[in-house]
């Protein structure tokens, strides 16, 4: 448009659209991550305006929700956000908790703060070095996911799956954490510390990185509230929000930890922040593992919790209700219910009806990738093709949650 | 000319040639290992002992793939693109002096393919054509993503022999000859004392960084890597390429990257010349054959530079570039020929007050 200012006389403002290359951006552009399309009407280098397009992995799995029992949901969130799924997982365990009123055992919800944090510290790893390779440097992102590895292998201890893992049961988890578990668990506290340290050295302060991200896709904190942003990219523009602190759940008010917070909302800033979030992480793992209360690790919920194997052969009591429970004949109280944790990314919240019967009446995922991806086409216009780029993989849109 | 000089200089011919290429062909390899040793990985190790048939390997694969040319492209062009880069890329070697003179039959024989009195100005001219390769080919692929890579592959590349030929005027003030040969002669003086060390990066060492940061452009090279970049245009100019085009493409990259680290050793390095060269006392042919060893490792540290590079910086944004190569190389460059040329002058005839 500046330029249809300059020339009145020659380029008219219907003219210059027609000038305009249409660039697709997608669907299987390898920045995007996934699979979602960007529709964009680029002058030479720079884009003009954008059209998002979503949908392309889009399972229904609200839908699906309603035809499954509460334990059958799990790997349906498994699937939305893959990168810290058990904090998916988490998330829903809770959330069911709490419409069936149970009530969970404290050395449970250390555990599970354990593997949420691993799990977040997973996604900003995969974010922010994925980062990395999008503006060019691709050394850094293999150093970290050799750390990632480890904690993969921690979550393989906990519950034999490595990405889609669906962990954890109504009331607490499927088992308690093995000796190996808790090694593992150690030595990644003792070993992560260094390979984070020399992430952080190749990349805060290297002067080309720091041109490409700095002053990019800036979102002003009004406008990121406005559009309902949550998670590390609110607090990088400066909102304080953080669900582990405004609105506690599993035990996170027993544990200190800060929340990182920046000023100008762009790139530079939401890497700044994902990194900061790692070594509060860190900080949280470190206060669990050492405060590890004794005691059960799941609740006494025997309508949902499935009794032992042994039990089972011996029992009759546990023989009905793993009958009951692995058919899926129990019935959850009517109720409507909404959750929410600070995923990878953002809230991650879940809106569960129940009508009384076996299954959800009606699921909602508040799915954070959805909102931010909203703000794109907006953040995008004016800068170049590079920046696009590197604003999505900043933002974290992950295509699985986005059209989920 | 005499049976025996001519195939003396044919073999040297041969021998250039070939070991261009063998040299970029390992580059590949190279490339994989020195990769695989910085990001803690192993790297190709399954094709020979080591994975050192590996480039063997690819090759192979390469042309077992189909070629595949899109539809609506324009099919002599999308053949001559690559074909152009390779043949522009071969032809840069030709003038490099790759040693002193062999004696052979009391008659001096050049190690170098063709001396010409203006090699500097040939391989300006014939690196300058290899961006019409990638041009015409990025052209040719009709795709959006290729021709926004073309396009920014012939800016940088502009952009950047401008403030490259400066920081050669400023080689030139200081050694007065357009041929490499006789630079890399002159390099072989005493300096500090010892013989072959008057190297030009002790007299131009900010012409020497304005020329290594425009030879990572001109290769396209990360941290200039724009024309082809991965995350955003999907490879550039070499997008729908498949087979040996692709092929050829790549390894007019590596050809590129060995003439530019031979141009630099040449020009700034001291080519062949070693420290101690004549003090030594040894025949005359022996220290050719060290020279042209010495010559080849430090062709082979650059090329290990290069790749350092690559594997560790990010890579900047096409108006970053813009800015670097306009705003700071070539005024910097323009202010290094002021300095060169009013330190001959003053040198030669004294203060003028």
């Amino acid at each position: 448009m500046e330029l249809a200012k300059q020339n009145t006389q020659i380029v008219t403002p219907d003219s210059y659209m027609q000038e305009l290359t249409t660039l697709n951006l997608g669907p299987t552009h390898p920045a995007t991550h996934g699979i979602f399309q960007n529709i964009l009407k680029m002058d030479g280098e720079k884009i003009v305006s954008g059209v998002p397009t979503i949908g392309y992995i889009h399972r229904a799995f609200e839908k699906i929700a309603e035809r499954r029992n509460f334990y059958q949901i799990t790997p349906l969130t498994d699937r939305m956000n893959y990168c810290s799924s058990p904090i998916n997982n988490m998330g829903w365990w809770m959330t069911v908790e709490k419409l069936l009123g149970v009530t969970v055992p404290k050395r449970a919800e250390y555990i599970r703060v354990i593997v949420m944090e691993l799990a977040r510290i997973a996604d900003h790893l995969i974010c922010n070095s994925i980062l990395g390779v999008d503006t060019g440097a691709f050394s850094g992102f293999l150093y970290v996911f050799q750390e990632r590895e480890k904690i993969y292998e921690i979550y393989e201890e906990i519950c034999g799956a490595r990405l889609t893992t669906n962990m954890g049961r109504v009331g607490g988890m499927e088992r308690d954490l093995s000796p190996v578990a808790i090694q593992k668990i150690r030595d990644f506290l003792r070993d992560f510390p260094k390979v984070m340290t020399e992430f952080e050295t190749m990349f805060n302060r290297n002067r080309i990185f720091v041109d490409r991200v700095e002053g990019v896709g800036p979102i002003t904190a009004e406008k990121a509230l406005n559009y309902g942003f949550t998670g590390p990219n609110l607090r990088a523009a400066g909102v304080d929000y953080d669900v582990r602190v405004m609105n506690p759940y599993s035990s996170y008010q027993d544990f200190d930890f800060e929340v990182p917070v920046g000023t100008k909302g762009d790139t530079y800033d939401r890497f700044m922040v994902r990194n900061e979030e790692i070594w509060q992480s860190l900080r949280i793992i470190q206060q669990a593992m050492d405060n590890l209360p004794e005691g059960p690790f799941h609740a006494d919920a025997p309508e949902f919790y499935l009794p032992p194997k042994q039990e089972v052969y011996r029992n009759m009591e546990a023989l009905i209700y793993h009958f009951k429970i692995v058919m899926g004949e129990i019935d959850a109280p009517a109720g409507e219910v909404y959750h929410s944790v600070e995923g990878g990314n953002g809230e991650l919240g879940f809106y569960l009806v129940s009508d009384g019967g076996r299954t959800p009446y009606r699921l909602h995922f508040r799915r954070p990738c959805f909102i931010y991806y909203q703000a794109y086409p907006e953040m995008v216009v004016g800068t170049q093709l590079s920046d696009a780029i590197v604003i999505l993989s900043s933002m974290n849109v992950i295509a699985g949650e986005l059209d989920a | 000319m005499e049976s025996t000089e001519f195939l003396v200089r044919s073999a040297v011919i041969l021998a250039v040639f070939g070991i261009t290429l063998l040299i970029a062909t390992y580059s590949t390899y190279a490339e994989r290992k020195i990769a695989a040793f910085i990001q803690d990985r192993v790297g190709p190790n399954r094709a020979g002992p080591m994975g050192l048939l590996q480039p063997l390997a690819d090759a192979v694969k390469l042309f077992f793939k189909e070629e595949f040319v899109p539809a609506n492209a324009n099919k002599f062009l999308f053949i001559a693109g690559p074909s152009l880069a390779m043949l522009t890329a071969c032809m840069a070697s030709a003038v490099i002096p790759f040693g002193n003179t062999i004696l052979i039959d009391g008659q001096y024989i050049n190690v170098q393919a063709i001396e010409v009195n203006i090699g500097i100005l040939y391989i300006f001219g014939v690196v300058a054509l290899g961006v019409y390769g990638i041009m015409i080919g990025g052209w040719a692929s009709n795709n959006k993503f290729s021709l926004l890579g073309a396009i920014r592959a012939a800016s940088q590349n502009i952009s950047y022999e401008l403030a490259m030929g400066m920081s050669i005027i400023a080689l030139l003030l200081v050694s007065s000859s357009l041929s490499l040969r006789v630079i890399a002669q002159q390099q072989g003086e005493t300096l500090f004392g010892i013989s072959g060390m008057n190297w030009n990066i002790f007299y131009q060492p900010l012409g020497f960084l304005i020329f290594i940061i425009c030879a990572f452009a001109e290769t396209n090279r990360v941290p200039f890597d724009l024309p082809e970049c991965e995350t955003e245009l999907i490879g550039g100019y070499h997008t729908e390429y498949s087979s040996m085009g692709m092929g050829l493409y790549l390894f007019a990259e590596y050809v590129n990257i060995f003439v530019a680290s031979a141009v630099m050793a040449t020009l700034y390095f001291g080519g062949y010349n070693f420290p101690f060269m004549y003090d030594l006392g040894l025949p005359h042919n022996l220290v050719t054959l060290i020279g042209t060893g010495v010559l080849f490792i430090k062709i082979l540290m650059f090329i290990f530079f290069f790749m350092w590079v690559r594997w560790t910086l990010p890579r900047f944004r096409y108006d970053q570039l813009m800015n670097l190569g306009w705003k700071v190389l070539i005024p910097l460059s323009i202010a290094n020929v002021i300095i060169t040329a009013a330190v001959i002058l003053i040198s030669e005839q004294g203060l003028p007050w």
